[in-house]
């Protein structure tokens, strides 16, 4: 998987599998600190400190149908190389978050890839988990909510091809709201700091 | 199709949703299931899930629900769609892509055919 946005997919189809009701998934792109950070947060079944501890092996796995679950490791190791990490914090009964972080200018470090995707994936395929998406910008911010939408709709699905259209849109526009202005920052910073090279200041 | 503003025009799209539910409460509903654990997510299923929802948009398919499943032990299939009907047995498609997928809502899903080719064998 070489995009951000299909680990946090496969992370989140764990806390819905972990039995979830709420999720609250967060990306923070940081220029000045040069990192970006993404999150999970959950209120499932958890995990106990060993299995916590355990679930970056590629080994473990709660599944039955293979034994063998890779989703987490692989993320893990592609953090590690980036001068990032992956941290899980649990425990039974209070829900999982797992956290990770990347160098953001790190010339391995995978693209962020189609957040919008993922986003409708997720809240069309599981219409009972109550659904929370910031994303942070230095310090712009984007958040959707699918509480209020769902309260207006009732029994009509998301899938109802209008509310689908609305619910795309939406995202489409906060998440490249937020792209513009890190490009934007991104240009300045880099005509800045040319400037600043060629007068040898 | 008014574009949606607020939260008031989702409450007015749900009244018109549920007049057209009940004007064809006899036709039934499909369902379509994609399956996306980590073997489906790594295969390509988040972009055939995708392909599904923009024909749903661009064909204006109302009623029809989507729904998602974790591995089924059919790795080497993935991405995998099964489609139900009404109430016909559910017809489970392999190595579903997103073209693979728009074939599928077009062929299956609004002409009532079921794509062969794409079958995952032994159905």
């Amino acid at each position: 998987m070489r995009e951000l946005a299909l680990h946090l997919l496969d992370i989140a189809e764990n806390s819905v599998a972990a039995g979830a009701r709420n999720v609250t998934i967060t990306i923070e792109e940081d220029t000045r600190g040069d990192r970006i950070r993404l999150a999970v947060e959950d209120d499932g079944k958890g995990m106990d400190a060993e299995m916590a501890e355990r679930v970056t092996d590629p080994f473990v796995t709660s599944r039955t149908t293979r034994r063998v679950g890779l989703g987490i490791p692989l993320l893990k190791a592609a953090a590690e190389a980036c001068n990032g990490s992956l941290q899980i914090v649990s425990a039974p009964g209070r829900g999982t978050r797992v956290e990770v972080d990347f160098q953001r200018s790190h010339v391995d470090r995978m693209p962020l890839g189609d957040v919008v995707s993922t986003m409708l994936t997720l809240l069309v395929g599981f219409p009972d988990v109550h659904w929370t998406f910031h994303y942070k910008g230095d310090e712009k911010q984007f958040t959707f909510d699918d509480a209020p939408i769902k309260d207006a709709l009732g029994e009509v699905p998301l899938t109802e091809p209008s509310v689908l259209a609305f619910v795309r849109e939406t995202l489409e526009t906060g998440i490249s709201e937020i792209q513009e202005a890190l490009t934007e920052r991104e240009l300045t910073t880099r005509v800045c700091q040319n400037y600043v090279l060629k007068e040898g200041r | 199709m008014p574009a949606i503003k607020s939260l008031e025009d989702l409450r007015r799209v749900r009244e018109e949703a549920l007049q057209k539910r009940k004007a064809r409460e006899t036709s039934g509903r499909i369902q379509i299931i994609v399956g996306m654990g980590t073997c489906g997510i790594a295969a390509g299923a988040r972009e055939t899930m995708r392909a599904i929802l923009d024909v749903i948009e661009s064909e204006d398919l109302s009623d029809i629900i989507v729904k998602q499943t974790g591995c089924i032990g059919l790795c080497e299939w993935e991405p995998i769609v099964e489609v139900i009907v009404d109430n016909q047995p559910k017809v489970t498609y392999g190595k579903v892509d997103a073209n693979a997928a728009r074939r599928i809502m077009k062929e299956h899903v609004i002409g009532g055919q079921v794509v062969q080719e794409l079958l995952v064998p032994g159905q």
